[in-house]
């Protein structure tokens, strides 16, 4: 058993004190080999937030990370220096591509209590940031960045250095500011997909609409479903579909939620002659189909980078709460009728913001995209109510929704799988976690801890007051349970978690 | 027009007889189907020959006057021949009978029979101009015996053998028609009724005539456990199909065949138009549960399949020909005997000429020529003619001998060069699914009627006959997918896409996949690397369980390791396949899992301890050894009493090896009471 009755400092919070959550304090990415000489460094340095800093604070930052990183390969030449704690803050290193490094700077959490005097004493709190949370969430800022841009190695090819810095600074500068460093967790670690759970009958039923859908309009190469934010399907590998997902369910739906909500852009068709009723709606690409000069601009993505390194435009379509991702072909040599070439540089229809402007490229045409409106809105409008009315008798019969004495978080590294009754929804600013962060912190400590070992094992953990942590891990599958129960001894939390297993895991093998 | 453009043809071997002339009179018993020759009266000889005789009966028999009608009865027992309007004569042919001659005169007085009717071995039917009477004949006394009479006005009659049913044609206009019904000795009124005729000018008295009547039944059902008393369901639907001309006076752009369903119990009722377009002579046959209509002046014929989808307007449905009109297959009469010898170019046969006569259900015959055809429908032309794919799907599957051409139209569909769209292929599919869910569950019900013991009480409980348009999965994977997801150029979107549109089609039915179509699924998809995909399908279980799938994803593993979990997860699902996952978690060296896992379903005291402690010891992991050594100590102990293995169990080795590690004092010492 770890890390035994952790989190002490619970109770109230005194009320002189004040709490400063971590902050990204910078973010650089470099290449040693680009500046080798004295007097070059600059040349190394490939994009710095903030762009403030000075240039010698810059160079001398990045030398102390090239350092640090080359001093450790000295004891472990595979795997260098990962991070590095100081009092105040820490470094996470990332090296995505041969010698392109990432470096990321977040603050530590502080405290600031008013000492006897009056003056303010700050504290820094060193120990709270895990590793691997922001470890992962910087490879995650790569993967965002190369979903969109493809590999730094591909821009060097594309345009040199200048390029490349081009789009550094194009996407970053966004998407920096969209990192919430202080409402990381073991999610992020993770990077799990949400499955939504379905009948076979209907599962089958979407399967046959997206590949009549993929027939009818024959451009599309890939094709993902979602719904309620959950996903259903994905034609896409793995590892693609984890970061598509990430964009889709933390920047691209929530966004649009808020017009939704609003009543705007009321997307039933009823004036459209000849058109079926429907409530599909683009969220790439075109907003208003009857307007003559819609934009038909779709975001990029580059999906396969590894092997066949494929350029792609992304069309999200939604119907209520289904949506659907349509992937068709982007790379500049392909012809095809459906697309027309133009050099216009008009301004970008909600494409996203992590997506730059590309320069003269082929795209979708209006007339395809009214197409795809005709044959997708009407079958996804059936298909999303047919879906919602078989959630609903699921959640029926699975009985009623009492609210459990406990609490888990599960994820299966075989399929991203990942479940969790701890967090709230997502929304675009912070994923809201219903329980403490002390507790959230001990499971990313078990977690650490599975890293460890490859076996598997069950860690369990008396937190505060009234709270057992459990963590069980079982063949490349991972659960985390908070239970709060009054006066619960170990053999009790055992038979809960047991209990637990045998309801909500019955269909899979998980060793007790 | 090429060859396989006809799809009607005469049958290749038609009876063949000698041509009707002055001295040799031709006649035909649609209830037997055979053909009489009857020469000179029957002095010089009479041969009877029918569809399925091979041998023809040859007779001869004294002339006593001009045959008017001859019959056998049901089974060529007993003859009779109508010489005069009062009498019929009978002559019996059953062995050891007196083969002398009797004779029965009409009982109404003043009455001429217009014919007569067999309708069993032993029982027969004049029909007079003033009603029918209902006989038994007695062969052994040679006599017969009134069973019961009607007294009505008839103009002209007709029979229709498959559903014993007798039409007269009544009334000055002779459109009210009564039908009698005959089943063993009785004779049942049924409900009359009458036949719109079309508006005629003034000066002609319109009445109906024979000729544009027919009677056929269709859509004989094979399985059926309700209803038996309905003739509806033995025998099929009986109808009486009516030729309506064209009227100068109505707005009908041609001719059309009227439809009566004549129900056992109930009121006959107008059901069915088929609109022909056309005007000028008609004949009737009925093939194959189709309607045909042949157009002499056309020398065409046009089908209409009444289970079609047709224009409803709220009483009868109308409908147009299911394909356009064409030819009758050209016909070479076939030469035989010293013809063929002399080696004499077949001669072409004259179609749709003026002298045939046509009977029901599909039988025409050309008496001038001697010939006597059963008309056929030839399936395969049909599929080019009809490119609506769901369409022809519900044609091909009301037809008997629809299995082969139905999966050739699948394989079609599926071929690179007429490949069908999706939509298109998974209509064709539900509505395969849809015959073949109709027959699993007459078979289910046959089989729970069965066990619950009706078979006895009620002779009518049939087993569901399987009928041509059952194809099951079988079937399909045989002749259609199999070779389909062998073809290299088909991309393999499609491929999988088919595959998936069976499966959603199967499950839409509520039946069962088979394992084999699951297995097509994998196979394609680790074909083509999409392992991804793969395990979706079976994240949302649309590969069902099983053992062979859990078995074949183990398989996989070294090509993709999540197939490993898959595996587990599914044998853990099953519940019936504990034992596999030991095995499969001891040959992973997990050793501890295993043994938890027995023990966590209540299976530890049966294991072998032999095989748990070879797994441990070939960890190389002496801790591991030790605690699974010491757990089967301690289950000897509470097992026996005592912490050693016994001699059956042959763990002398692990015993030894123990000892050899960890020492002598570390063996669990045997506790006493």
């Amino acid at each position: 058993m770890a890390a035994a009755a952790a989190g002490a400092g619970s109770g109230p919070w005194a009320a002189q004190e004040k709490q400063f959550p971590p902050a990204l304090l910078s973010f650089f990415i470099y290449n040693p080999r680009f500046g080798p000489r004295e007097g070059q460094e600059e040349n190394k340095i490939l994009f710095y937030h903030p762009n403030e800093v000075e240039k010698n604070e810059k160079i001398r930052n990045v030398g102390l990370c090239e350092a640090i990183v080359q001093f450790t390969r000295t004891f472990s030449p595979s795997k260098p220096a990962k991070s590095l704690h100081t009092q105040k803050n820490r470094q996470f290193f990332n090296e995505p591509e041969e010698n392109f490094w990432m470096v990321m700077v977040v603050r530590n959490p502080i405290i600031e209590k008013q000492s006897k005097d009056g003056k303010p004493v700050i504290e820094y709190q060193e120990e709270e940031l895990l590793d691997k949370v922001y470890s992962s969430v910087l490879r995650q800022c790569y993967s965002m960045y190369k979903l969109f841009n493809g590999t730094f190695l591909k821009a060097m090819e594309d345009g040199g250095v200048k390029l490349l810095k081009e789009r550094l600074e194009k996407f970053f500068h966004r998407y920096l500011q969209t990192l919430h460093l202080q409402s990381c967790d073991l999610l992020d670690i993770f990077g799990g997909i949400s499955f939504f759970p379905l009948d076979k009958m209907t599962y089958l039923k979407i399967q046959s609409f997206i590949n009549r859908m993929e027939e009818s309009l024959n451009i599309v190469k890939y094709t993902a479903f979602l719904y309620n934010d959950q996903l259903i399907w994905s034609g896409l590998e793995q590892d693609d579909m984890r970061i598509l997902y990430k964009y889709l369910t933390t920047s691209l739906f929530p966004r649009h939620i808020e017009p939704e909500l609003a009543g705007r852009d009321s997307p039933i068709r009823a004036e459209m002659p000849g058109n079926l009723q429907h409530y599909g709606r683009f969220l790439t690409g075109p907003l208003n189909l009857n307007d003559p000069d819609a934009k038909c601009r779709f975001p990029k993505i580059f999906v396969n980078t590894d092997d066949t390194y494929e350029e792609l435009h992304l069309i999200v379509y939604k119907a209520m709460s289904a949506a659907v991702c349509f992937m068709i072909d982007g790379g500049p040599v392909k012809f095809s009728f459906e697309y027309c070439c133009s050099a216009s540089h008009s301004k970008m229809n909600l494409t996203g913001i992590f997506c730059h402007d590309l320069p003269a490229s082929v795209h979708p045409t209006l007339d395809f995209c009214r197409r795809l409106d005709s044959i997708v809105g009407p079958q996804l409008t059936v298909l999303a109510s047919d879906i919602c009315e078989q959630f609903n008798i699921n959640k029926r019969m699975s009985g009623s929704e009492k609210e459990p004495q406990f609490k888990f978080i599960y994820f299966n590294h075989m399929n991203l799988a990942e479940k969790s009754t701890v967090h709230m929804r997502k929304t675009p600013s912070v994923s809201l976690t219903s329980v403490h962060p002390d507790l959230m912190k001990i499971l990313g400590d078990i977690n650490s801890d599975f890293t460890r070992v490859d076996e598997d094992e069950e860690i369990i953990v008396k937190a505060m007051s009234d709270y057992w942590v459990v963590g069980k891990k079982s063949d490349r599958r991972e659960l985390y349970v908070i239970l709060n129960q009054k006066n619960a001894n170990l053999i009790e939390v055992n038979e809960e978690v047991k209990k637990l297993c045998a309801t909500q895991f019955n269909n899979i093998f998980f060793l007790d | 027009m090429g060859e396989e453009d006809y799809y009607l043809e005469l049958c290749e071997r038609p009876v063949q007889f000698e041509k009707a002339n002055p001295v040799n009179c031709v006649f035909f018993d649609e209830a037997n189907k055979q053909v009489f020759a009857v020469r000179s009266g029957g002095a010089t000889g009479v041969v009877v020959k029918g569809p399925d005789d091979r041998n023809p009966i040859s007779f001869r028999m004294d002339d006593k006057g001009e045959v008017k009608c001859i019959k056998f009865s049901l089974e060529n027992k007993i003859l009779a021949v109508q010489r005069t309007s009062k009498t019929v004569d009978f002559c019996n042919f059953i062995p050891d009978n007196s083969q002398l001659e009797y004779t029965q005169e009409c009982k109404t007085k003043n009455a001429n029979i217009l014919g007569f009717c067999w309708t069993s071995s032993t029982e027969i039917v004049f029909i007079t101009d003033q009603g029918i009477e209902f006989y038994q004949v007695l062969p052994e006394k040679r006599s017969l015996k009134l069973l019961k009479s009607h007294n009505l006005n008839v103009n002209w009659y007709m029979y229709c053998p498959e559903s014993a049913v007798i039409l007269l044609s009544t009334t000055v206009l002779e459109n009210v028609l009564q039908p009698f019904h005959f089943r063993a000795g009785t004779m049942s009124k049924l409900p009359k009724f009458e036949i719109e005729l079309p508006a005629a000018p003034k000066s002609t008295k319109p009445s109906l005539s024979e000729r544009d009547i027919a009677m056929a039944t269709m859509f004989k059902r094979f399985s059926c456990l309700s209803l038996p008393s309905s003739w509806d369901y033995r025998y099929g639907q009986l109808y009486v199909l009516f030729l309506r001309h064209h009227s100068r006076t109505s707005n009908s752009t041609g001719a059309e065949v009227v439809l009566y369903h004549l129900p056992r119990e109930g009121a006959c009722k107008k059901m069915h138009i088929l609109k022909l377009n056309r005007t000028g002579k008609f004949a009737l046959n009925v093939v194959d549960n189709l309607v045909v209509v042949h157009h002499q002046d056309t020398e065409t014929s046009v089908i209409f399949d009444i289970k079609l989808r047709g224009e409803f307007d709220g009483s009868v449905t109308f409908h147009h020909p299911v394909l356009p009109a064409r030819s009758i297959q050209p016909y070479q009469i076939p030469i035989t005997g010293p013809a063929a010898v002399t080696s004499q170019s077949p001669v072409p046969c004259k179609l749709y000429s003026s002298s045939w006569i046509v009977f029901q259900p599909d039988i025409i015959i050309s008496a001038s020529q001697g010939y006597l055809w059963n008309l056929q429908v030839k399936l395969e032309p049909i599929v080019n003619l009809l490119p609506d794919k769901g369409r022809l799907m519900d044609f091909l599957l009301q037809r008997k001998e629809c299995k082969m051409v139905i999966l050739s139209v699948c394989s079609q569909m599926l071929s690179e060069s007429d490949r069908a769209s999706l939509p298109v292929i998974a209509t064709v599919f539900d509505k395969l699914n849809h015959e073949y869910k109709k027959y699993l569950d007459a078979e289910q019900s046959y089989a729970m009627a069965v066990e619950a013991g009706q078979s006895r009480s009620s002779p009518l409980l049939k087993r569901p006959v399987r009928t041509q348009a059952v194809l099951d999965q079988s079937d399909v994977y045989t002749h259609v997918l199999s070779a389909f997801v062998e073809k290299k150029e088909m991309p393999h979107k499609f491929v999988i896409a088919v595959l998936m549109e069976y499966i959603r089609s199967l499950n839409q039915f509520q039946i069962a996949v088979q394992h084999y179509l699951h297995e097509l699924v994998i196979k394609t998809l680790v074909q083509h690397n999409l392992f991804y995909m793969l395990h979706q399908f079976l994240q949302y279980h649309v590969l069902s369980d099983s053992k062979p799938l859990a078995c074949l994803l183990l398989s996989l593993e070294s090509f993709y390791p999540p197939a490993h979990q898959l595996s587990l997860d599914m044998l853990k699902r099953l519940s019936t396949a504990n034992d596999e996952i030991v095995e499969v978690l001891l040959s992973k060296h997990q050793v501890l899992a295993a043994l938890r896992f027995i023990r966590g379903i209540g299976g530890h005291d049966n294991i072998s301890a032999r095989k748990f402690l070879d797994a441990a010891k070939q960890t190389e992991d002496n801790m591991l050894f030790y605690t699974i050594f010491r757990f089967f100590e301690q289950r000897n102990q509470r097992l026996r009493g005592s912490p050693n293995f016994t001699p059956g169990e042959h763990c002398e080795e692990h015993v030894a090896f123990f000892k050899q590690i960890f020492g002598d004092q570390a063996l669990m010492r045997p506790t006493t009471f």
